[in-house]
């Protein structure tokens, strides 16, 4: 039983609601990271105040939680923005950071882990010795991670503060140099919208921006956050479309850019899953590239599994296995099978090979019973 | 909801086996289901004045105590928390089952629950009085929380103080105390009417078992109270009591070190831990013995109820 769609796509139907529906929704809700979002639907929508008081709760906590995260990462974007100043040359947020730093809709009540920036490959490695001096550095020490992410991805490996922990990608490109779509970067930064005049801070502009988290969503992620990210696109088409006249443009951009097959998964997603109101002609429109109708037959079959809340209550037998089929499509999606098959070997036998290798010679210098692989933290509760 | 000790073992546990119990503590329902016998065995021994109930409705979190995969069950046997179906952390050998659950629950309690500003403290309550006892770990903040909570103190918590914006005032969430090492024995030997439940060998914290709150501070859990003193205990064997004042800049300083959401909370979480402190006389609490300590605490509360 799936409330949460229900309620993202109408808030004021929770009147109705008994406890064990509330129960279930916010389980669903914070599975799927929307709860701090939800707060701001019901807000928005005047409900708010008739929500029982335990419920009230969850929203709350969850709402001060983003608020923290938000004026963090205005810090962490003013100390990028100082960091790369002499530059001289526009530095392009994107996503959530974008969403921030210009108060868009889609920005309520947000969570993101790491700020991502665009800059011109000419500029990469300057921008990363400058980000270095203001204390973050590199995260992936291993040769081969380094190497694969400097030849064939669309972003250099991610950077971790050394004492804040937070993280900055830095982008070139919005998808990897292998992929199988090839969108120029230049046009996206040669079209970005100056924030404000005081700062070199830019954004994509309105069409690249849906552009931009489309591709993300559906032909470069693994879909950790789909439900997320499909809230993400209808409240920019919402924003977006208010001006009748966007809809028409976006779709031009998009065959521009050679991204008009992640704009149609886009428009038909956000309209069929949370009734986003895309104008019939231009879901009809010619110039998207719609896939053939035994792949768009299979692509539902997937994508209405894998775009639902990652919560057992919202599972079928085939959730699972629709999950990893779209996992394995991202990676083909992103390398040619050449560069692929042997990425994957590096990924399944040599790494961890070379893990067990690492562990087995800190065992044996420093008599350490445990290696240091394991990625879960130790329960450690106060007292 | 009715109290767990007016509901059969028999009931309990075929409860809890299959769809879960909802355990209410203070402001807090929990959906617990596990099929492991010690834990079930303990919690029915150590929440026995607590309500639960059998039939669904809200619960606030959804935790489940089970054991990993089947071949662990029997080769180094280790055991799993799971909150809505996540794991969080890693396994744990499988004799600290009932930890697990104590641990993961202050868990979910400190990470989803920014509504109140939280601080690592024990709370007890005398006659209207609420003293915050805020402890780094090994401090005896334990020790002198059950101590006291067996010397007619009402029992707010022994881990969490809950601060209620707007009014400022003390939430009830009386669990069972967790008792380590040589604690166990001492509280043992003060009280004859310490409840005391399975003793679980070799934690990350040593030797620990979990004393069974007291009725009264369960019955009355939905009370609030007006938090009047703060006082970080310190134990030193062999010292003479005392009760030193700390002027309101250092018990600032020193409670900020002890909360778990002043920075998340922002300028709410100042304004009100400024209040907090206000209105509370702060000090510094060194002592050796229990009876001795115990003294100190009912002679700076008023003898009749506010």
């Amino acid at each position: 039983m799936n409330l949460l769609l229900r309620i993202l796509q109408k808030p004021s139907i929770s009147s109705t609601y008994d406890d064990q529906q509330w129960d279930l929704l916010i389980r669903q809700a914070r599975s799927a990271g929307l709860l701090a979002h939800l707060y701001h639907r019901f807000i928005n929508a005047d409900v708010f105040d008739s929500i029982p008081q335990k419920v009230k709760h969850h929203l709350n906590s969850e709402f001060i939680l983003s608020n923290r995260q938000h004026d963090a990462a205005r810090w962490e974007i003013s100390q990028i923005q100082q960091a790369l100043e002499e530059l001289g040359l526009p530095i392009v947020l994107l996503k959530g950071a974008a969403y921030l730093q210009t108060g868009l809709p889609s920005s309520s009540g947000r969570f993101f882990s790491d700020i991502d920036i665009l800059v011109p490959r000419t500029i990469l490695i300057d921008t990363e010795q400058r980000l270095e001096r203001w204390g973050w550095y590199t995260t992936h020490h291993d040769e081969y991670d380094q190497k694969y992410y400097r030849k064939w991805m669309h972003e250099i490996p991610p950077l971790q503060h050394i004492t804040r922990k937070s993280t900055i990608d830095v982008h070139h490109n919005i998808l990897p140099l292998t992929a199988r779509l090839h969108p120029d970067p230049e046009k996206l930064i040669a079209s970005s919208v100056q924030i404000n005049e005081e700062f070199e801070l830019y954004v994509l502009c309105p069409e690249d921006m849906v552009l931009h988290s489309a591709t993300h969503l559906f032909h470069d992620g693994e879909l950790e956050h789909g439900l997320r990210d499909l809230v993400d696109l209808d409240r920019l088409l919402r924003h977006f479309g208010e001006d009748d006249e966007y809809w028409e443009r976006l779709v031009n951009r998009s065959v521009e850019l050679e991204l008009s097959r992640p704009l149609y998964y886009a428009l038909h997603y956000t309209s069929a899953i949370l009734k986003t109101p895309v104008p019939e002609a231009i879901l009809k429109s010619d110039k998207l590239d719609r896939p053939s109708a035994p792949m768009a037959f299979l692509m539902d079959k997937l994508l209405m599994r894998a775009l639902m809340p990652a919560h057992h209550s919202c599972d079928d037998w085939f959730t699972g296995t629709a999950r990893w089929l779209l996992y394995i499509r991202s990676h083909y999606l992103r390398m040619p099978i050449h560069l692929l098959i042997p990425h994957l070997f590096h990924k399944s036998f040599i790494r961890p090979y070379n893990e067990w290798k690492e562990a087995r010679k800190m065992d044996k210098s420093q008599n350490l019973s445990k290696p240091k692989t394991e990625s879960k933290p130790e329960i450690d509760i106060f007292e | 909801m009715t109290r767990l000790n007016q509901i059969s073992y028999d009931n309990f546990e075929d409860a809890i086996r299959s769809s879960g119990i909802r355990l209410r503590t203070g402001p807090f329902t929990t959906n617990l289901s596990t099929k492991l016998r010690d834990v079930i065995h303990n919690l029915y021994l150590l929440y026995a004045d607590h309500t639960v109930s059998i039939e669904p409705g809200f619960s606030d979190f959804h935790l489940k105590i089970h054991q990993p995969s089947f071949f662990r069950r029997w080769y180094h046997p280790q055991v799993n928390f799971s909150f809505d179906g996540l794991t969080p952390f890693n396994p744990l050998p499988r004799p600290q089952a009932y930890a697990i659950f104590e641990w993961g629950l202050n868990w979910c309690i400190s990470n989803y629950s920014h509504q109140y500003l939280m601080l690592h403290s024990a709370v007890l309550e005398k006659n209207g009085h609420a003293v915050i006892f805020p402890g780094a770990p090994g401090a005896g903040k334990s020790t002198l929380c059950a101590a006291l909570s067996l010397s007619e103190w009402r029992l707010f918590s022994d881990e969490v103080a809950l601060i209620e914006p707007v009014s400022n005032n003390l939430v009830s969430n009386p669990r069972p105390i967790s008792l380590k090492n040589k604690s166990i024995e001492i509280i043992k030997a003060f009280s004859g009417e310490a409840i005391i439940g399975k003793t679980i060998y070799d934690t990350s914290k040593g030797t620990i078992a979990h004393m069974q709150p007291p009725v009264e501070s369960v019955h009355r859990s939905n009370e609030k109270a007006k938090p009047k003193i703060i006082a970080f205990p310190k134990f030193i064997p062999g010292a003479k009591k005392s009760l030193i004042p700390l002027t309101k800049g250092e018990a600032f300083i020193k409670l900020c070190e002890n909360a778990f959401n002043y920075s998340t909370l922002g300028l709410k979480g100042f304004d009100m831990m400024s209040e907090l402190i206000d209105q509370c006389d702060c000090y510094q609490f060194e002592y050796s013995d229990l009876n001795d300590a115990i003294d100190t605490f009912n002679s700076i509360v008023p003898q009749k109820p506010l």
